[in-house]
Parts: C-alpha cells; structure tokens; sequence
C-alpha cells in the first residue's frame, strides 16, 4: 500500500511546482506591469456597443442533453476499462456478458438517436 | 538532521530536478511550436512567416512571451475575479500535469504509475473546466457560447476517444503507459487498429479545438471564443496550455499507436538512437498533421461536427470494441494479466 503511494507522491509535487509557476506569471505580470484600469476598458467585450444585460442568460437545452449523454456513455468506457485488461482472464464468459451489456446500450443509443436527441439544426 | 537529508532530501531534489526536466522543455517546445506551426503554414501558403526577430524568426516566440508579459492585465468589471483569475491556471496546470505519466523513454518516466492511461483520460477530462470556468467568470456573451461549444465539443469526442483507448487496451492486458509502448515491440498498433488510429486522431483535433474543429474560437462569429475576455499572462496561459496539450495529445497518439519510443524497425542502426528522439521525432510528425490539417481544412459546422462525433465516432468505435475483441477471443491471443 505504501508504494503504491509512492508512486503518486512525484506527481503531488509537480501539481505543486506547476501551481506555483502558473501563480507567479500571473502575479508578476500584475505587479510589475502599470496598471490603469478605465470604465470603458473593463467593459465586457460586445464588439464595440455597450453590454445590454448580463450575459449568463438562456441557452439551447441541447448543450444539457449532451452532457448527459456523455455522463451515460463515459460510464460505460469506465466499465469498459478494467474488462478490457481482465479479457484473458475472464475469456469466453466475460466477453459474451460484456456484449450483452453493449446490446442494451445500443438499444438506449438507437432510441436516442430515432427521438432526435442527437439533432442539431 | 543527516539521516533526514539521505531519506528524503535527497530523493525530493532528485523529484524536483526531474520534474523541471519535463517542464523547461515542455516549455521550450510550446513556444517553438508556436513558431513552427507559423512557418509551416506560411509555407504551405507561399509566404514566408515570421523572419524578422533573429534569424529565420527564432527569436519570435520570446518576443511574443515578453510583450504579453508586460501588457497589462485587464479584468472585467463584470466578471467574478477570482474564477476569472483561477481558469487559465487550472488549464494551464492541468495540461502541464498529463506530463508527470508519460514515459519519454524505457524507464524515463517522472511517475510510473499502473493506471498511466486513466490518469491521463481523467486529466483531459478536467481540461473542460478550465473552459467553462473562463467562459462563465467573463461575464461576456462570446465567451459564454464559445465555452459551451467548446465544453459540449470536448465532450462529445472524449466518448469516442475512450472507446478506442478500450480497443487497445484490449491488445495489451495493462494500463500502464510503459506496458503499452512495450506491447508494440513486435508491430505498431497502427497497422492492425489503423481505422481506430484515424478516429483517434481526428477526436484529438476536436479535444484540443483545432482546425477543422475550432468553433470555440471562431473567429469570424465568436471572435475569439472563450478567452476574448483574457489578456496579458492569463491570455498566455490558456495559450500555453493549449498548446502543450496539444503535444499531450500528440504523445497519447505516439505511445498508444505509433509505438512510443520503440524505433520503426529493430535494426542496430536505428537502435543506436536514443529512445526519447523518436519519441520527439514522433510527436513533431503528429504535430506537423495538426498544423498541415489547420493550413488545408476548410472549419466544420457545428451540427456536422456534433454528427460526426455522436452518429459516425461513436457507433464505428462501439462496434470496433465488439469486433476486436471478439477477434481475440476467438483466435486466443489475448495477453494476460501479468500481474494478476
């Protein structure tokens, strides 16, 4: 178990070295640079009129349809990963119950694309 | 106090001392990427691209560097400051991140770990967050869309992407980045999975908004997608970190169908050369398809570009899974698990 952590232990430090890289560019651009901040400036880019409202307003529900999408199909890859190196193992049986399994998601896919779920006009 | 040093001073200096042997020339070949890829398509347009900081432009990319470096850092009014700050960092970290698994050579790898693959599958995973960090805290309506294409495109081609890092995986019997590169001693997994290595490599062009897949940064329509909002080091990181992950993807493609560091044909010759040159070799050819496919490709539509993941991608790569391994089951010659 402790070298299984070992391992981990090199990339903890570069999340911490590559964390303070990206900090210090940041802050040192900020600090040395003269800053001069404007009204006009710090508007939202609208290309060239002013921001009429806030920008965080409706959009297309297609974007959460794929979202969810992927979530159902993200897990399937998840399952499919660990069956994927086991194959020798678990041979004809595992194989056999793994199609299975991707028949009935295929059957979910093939119902979503007929509902039109995979639209986009 | 002296013991202290031997057990763990010494191996944290030697960590750190690898980790910025990864990071200087990363960085290095992110801004000469940048250089290279203005060259290539100035070329490829009859131009001659940047020439003029030192010779043949070499000196360009640290131009670029220094002048964002001192431009000033403008944060909208109204935008939430600290997303704001924070989503180019999270890119910029996370891209630099993937790099601590790949091995660059037989043993030349910052952490060896046996799950290299899902390590770096979740990595690009997180990279939307960076996106729709960015395009929610700007506060702007091109930023907005451009992170939600942007979001809903990488995620649509991480589908297809895990689908056939599956097909692979199937052939090895191992998650570790290492394993994967030595299973293809005998024949590149490009040849027997060559239609797997096509998707893969288009779905790379989507996960990192390249050409012809760069809705997110259109620039006709969104202006620059995302990141309009960004400037000075911020604009920069998002840069850097697009582009080092596009090197990521160009060493994912390397190690899982191109045979990582393993030179193309075992004669002594091509042995003499060490295997991080023909990881580098390697991943400069892929980078060079990305540029050439930016300088000739026309940009999809969006609907086309949500068609040809969900409605080709996804079902060629589902049934691939389901055929390959049949294949190897039937004929027997699926690899086991050495380690149990």
């Amino acid at each position: 178990m402790d070298n299984y952590l070992q391992e981990y232990f090199p990339i903890l430090v570069f999340l911490g070295i590559a964390l303070s890289i990206a900090g210090a560019i940041v802050l040192g651009s900020l600090i040395i640079v003269p800053q001069k901040p404007d009204i006009e400036k710090n508007s939202s880019y609208e290309c060239g009129f002013e921001a009429f409202d806030n920008a965080r307003n409706k959009f297309d529900v297609r974007f959460y349809l794929v979202a969810i999408l992927f979530i159902i199909f993200d897990l399937e890859v998840a399952f499919l990963f660990p069956w994927a190196i086991s194959l020798g193992e678990i041979g004809v049986f595992g194989f056999w119950s793994m199609i299975i399994f991707l028949i009935v998601l295929t059957i979910g896919f093939i119902y979503e694309w007929r509902q039109g779920a995979l639209e986009w006009e | 106090m002296a013991e202290i040093w031997t057990n763990y001073g010494w191996p944290l200096t030697w960590i750190i001392l690898k980790i910025f042997m990864i990071i200087v020339p990363l960085m290095i070949s992110v801004a000469y990427l940048t250089l290279f890829e203005r060259k290539v398509i100035g070329a490829m347009h009859l131009r001659k691209g940047p020439n003029v900081v030192g010779p043949f432009g070499l000196l360009q990319p640290i131009a670029d560097g220094l002048k964002l470096f001192f431009k000033e850092t403008v944060i909208p009014t109204g935008s939430n400051t600290i997303v704001f700050v924070l989503a180019p960092i999270v890119t910029f970290v996370l891209a630099l991140l993937a790099w601590s698994v790949i091995p660059v050579g037989a043993g030349l790898v910052l952490a060896d770990i046996n799950v290299g693959i899902l390590f770096l599958f979740a990595i690009s995973s997180l990279g939307v967050y960076g996106v729709l960090m960015a395009g929610w805290a700007s506060n702007s309506r091109y930023a907005f869309l451009g992170a939600l294409r942007s979001a809903a495109q990488m995620v649509s081609y991480e589908v297809s992407m895990g689908f056939v890092i599956v097909t692979v995986l199937m052939c090895v019997g191992s998650l570790n980045l290492s394993d994967i590169v030595e299973a293809q001693r005998t024949v590149w997994f490009v040849f027997p999975l060559l239609p797997m290595a096509i998707i893969f490599f288009v779905s790379t062009l989507a996960e990192t908004n390249r050409h012809p897949f760069d809705l997110p940064e259109a620039e006709a329509e969104l202006v620059a997608g995302y990141n309009v909002e960004y400037s000075s080091m911020t604009f920069a990181l998002f840069f850097l970190g697009e582009y080092a992950n596009m090197i990521l993807m160009s060493a994912m493609t390397v190690i899982l169908f191109l045979g990582g560091w393993l030179p193309p044909f075992n004669l002594s010759i091509f042995n003499l050369i060490p295997g991080p040159i023909w990881f580098a070799a390697k991943i400069s050819l892929c980078l060079f398809v990305f540029v050439w496919v930016r300088a000739t490709l026309p940009r999809y539509r969006y609907d086309q570009l949500m068609r040809l993941g969900w409605k080709v991608f996804l079902p060629i790569s589902i049934g691939a899974v389901a055929v390959i391994g049949g294949v190897l089951v039937a004929s027997n010659i699926l690899p086991l698990n050495n380690t149990g």
